[in-house]
């Protein structure tokens, strides 16, 4: 029971860091990221990866932040000078091409069977409950690192131009903002810190393929954000967790209705999650802490 | 090399046709409401398993199976529009394209709750492939094709000449005006959102008559129906139509140089391509 409850929680955070990852350009500057979940999936497999061939943990987590900055320009880059929802489209697609990979170049990342056997920090010397407990830990305080930057980060001018844009980007460029440098950076850096939470999540589960990695988590995180509060980092972070909450209270819901076959429980809460999300959108599309929008100065 | 080549510009071209389906019925929701439908993959899935019941069940042929699934997918597509996403459209298009991914998620899982996850065909009759100068061609690819046509032609005869799809034309044209001269923006949405639906609905049918189906076949080709889409300018009815030729012979013609298993990864790599070249697409309005 105490496992489980430290799994859930661990989860939560690494599902906080994406909603922090998702918030940052969705609430910060009104753009979407449909293909999260490939963002989460190339950071994961590119720690996964170095950290195999031999080197040390913090290599393995740069190079999956690295990687996560460069997806992200690259996913960018034909697609900012348009309407939104070209960026929509092609994260989707990016997403969907990162499972490809990850599914058929054997050499790389072994296919369907996964990566195994991923360096997990310290787990010789503090044991399966020691470790569990120490990377609980270790999580929490990256989303609290993370939380601190993001905030600061939202609360700074560059925070302001971010909404800036958000709300009229033309009025932002007359302004003197460099729109598509704001839109650039902003995408490339919620890039990596998906990245980053894929990398942590490889070293906490020791094992990745790419059944971890279904478009699904997007969704997830989306529901989380927007319960918690599109455009306010505290909120989106206490989404993450809320989410995981709800998912594991839909497996107990979904255990409610007798004589269900297997798939039928997975269908039906992957329809709560739906629903929730619909529900979320129309009743209380500010999140559960809203974003602070402060009052303009008075003119003395 | 030369007949692979030849069989694989015939396959696309039916390929395409298949496609430019479920293509229009997207971009027809994206000219009049202006945003991206997700739920789209849904639709399909419905249309598909709708025709599935009515074939095998009932027993009737492809052409009654491609109305019944017409039905179906417009009128779950309206369900799902007044009930989820109609209420949500103040609040711009992100936020009604985020709403359909999550009614796609929910209209799919309704159909795994109630089919499973197999994969199920079409009961037709087995007959041998034509041979004409070489190529294969199999009877089923023709009639499918010319379903497709069929369709086609209808929806193209409905948008020219019918007072209702005229109307349609107008609101995307440019809804305020429409709407001063007496059109109702509401109706108008709602025969959209029908037709659209229904349209990826009979795409879901054309699927199911060349290839086996389950809840998840809308999903696996809605990658290469926005790139459809996005490939001949998104908006654009007949900018549909071209843009799914196009990717059509495009998976085709690559899957002699590239492994079978990268076959959506074309529609990526041409959304790319465009979006980068002639962001507009290849019919389309800006994009900007």
């Amino acid at each position: 029971m105490l496992s489980y409850i430290l799994f859930t929680l661990t989860l939560g955070g690494i599902y906080a860091l994406l909603s922090l990852s998702l918030n940052l350009i969705w609430g910060g500057a009104g753009m979407v990221n449909l293909g999260l979940a490939g963002f989460f999936a190339v950071g994961a497999y590119a720690s996964a990866l170095v950290t195999g061939a031999g080197a040390p943990l913090v290599i393995g987590w740069g190079a999956a932040i690295v990687v996560g900055l460069a997806a992200g320009l690259l996913v960018t880059f034909c697609t900012l000078r348009l309407r939104d929802d070209y960026l929509a489209i092609v994260t989707l697609g990016f997403a969907e091409v990162v499972r490809l990979v990850a599914l058929n170049e054997r050499w790389l990342t072994r296919g369907a069977d996964g990566i195994s056997g991923i360096q997990a920090p310290l787990k010789a010397e503090l044991g399966t409950a020691g470790f569990n407990l120490f990377y609980l830990g270790l999580v929490a305080a990256v989303v609290a690192v993370v939380w601190f930057g993001l905030r600061r980060l939202d609360l700074s001018p560059y925070g302001r131009a971010l909404r800036a844009i958000r709300e009229d980007q033309e009025l932002a460029s007359f302004a003197g903002k460099r729109v598509l440098r704001f839109k650039f950076e902003a995408f490339a850096l919620s890039a990596a810190i998906a990245a980053l939470a894929g990398a942590l999540y490889a070293h906490y589960a020791s094992y990745v393929s790419p059944d971890h990695f279904q478009p699904l988590i997007t969704i997830y995180i989306f529901l989380g954000v927007t319960a918690g509060g599109v455009g306010r980092p505290l909120g989106a972070l206490i989404g993450g967790y809320a989410v995981v909450a709800f998912l594991e209270a839909t497996r107990f819901m979904a255990a409610l209705m007798p004589g269900l076959s297997p798939l039928q429980h997975a269908a039906l809460r992957e329809i709560m999650v739906g629903l929730a999300l619909i529900l979320v959108l129309h009743l209380r599309p500010q999140g559960l802490l809203p974003e602070r929008i402060p009052p303009a100065p008075r003119v003395p | 090399m030369m007949s692979a080549f030849a069989q694989a510009v015939l396959n696309g071209i039916m390929n395409g046709a298949l496609l430019a389906v479920p293509a229009v019925g997207f971009t027809m929701i994206f000219a009049v409401l202006r945003y991206p439908n997700f739920a789209i993959a849904a639709y399909i899935s419905t249309g598909a398993l709708a025709g599935w019941v009515a074939n095998t069940w009932l027993g009737v042929g492809a052409l009654p199976a491609l109305v019944v699934a017409f039905a179906a997918a417009g009128l779950v597509g309206v369900a799902v529009e007044e009930a989820a996403l109609a209420r949500l459209r103040p609040s711009g298009a992100l936020t009604v394209a985020i709403a359909s991914i999550a009614a796609n998620l929910v209209v799919e899982n309704m159909l795994r709750f109630g089919f499973g996850n197999d994969l199920r065909g079409y009961d037709l009759p087995l007959r041998p492939d034509f041979r004409i100068a070489g190529l294969r061609i199999g009877p089923q690819a023709v009639e499918t094709f010319l379903l497709a046509a069929v369709v086609m032609a209808v929806l193209f005869l409905f948008l020219r000449f019918a007072r209702l799809g005229r109307a349609m034309r107008a609101v995307a044209d440019n809804p305020d005006l429409a709407r001063l001269k007496g059109i109702s923006p509401r109706r108008v949405a709602m025969v959209a959102v029908f037709l659209g639906a229904g349209l990826a609905g009979g795409g879901g049918v054309l699927l199911g008559l060349d290839t086996a189906i389950d809840p998840l076949t809308g999903y696996r080709v809605l990658l290469s129906v926005f790139a459809a889409a996005v490939l001949g300018g998104l908006g654009s009815i007949p900018g549909a139509v071209v843009g799914a030729l196009s990717i059509g012979l495009a998976e085709e013609v690559a899957m002699l140089a590239i492994p079978a298993t990268y076959r959506s990864a074309i529609g990526f790599a041409a959304i790319l391509l465009i979006l980068t070249f002639r962001p507009r697409g290849l019919l389309g309005e800006r994009a900007v």
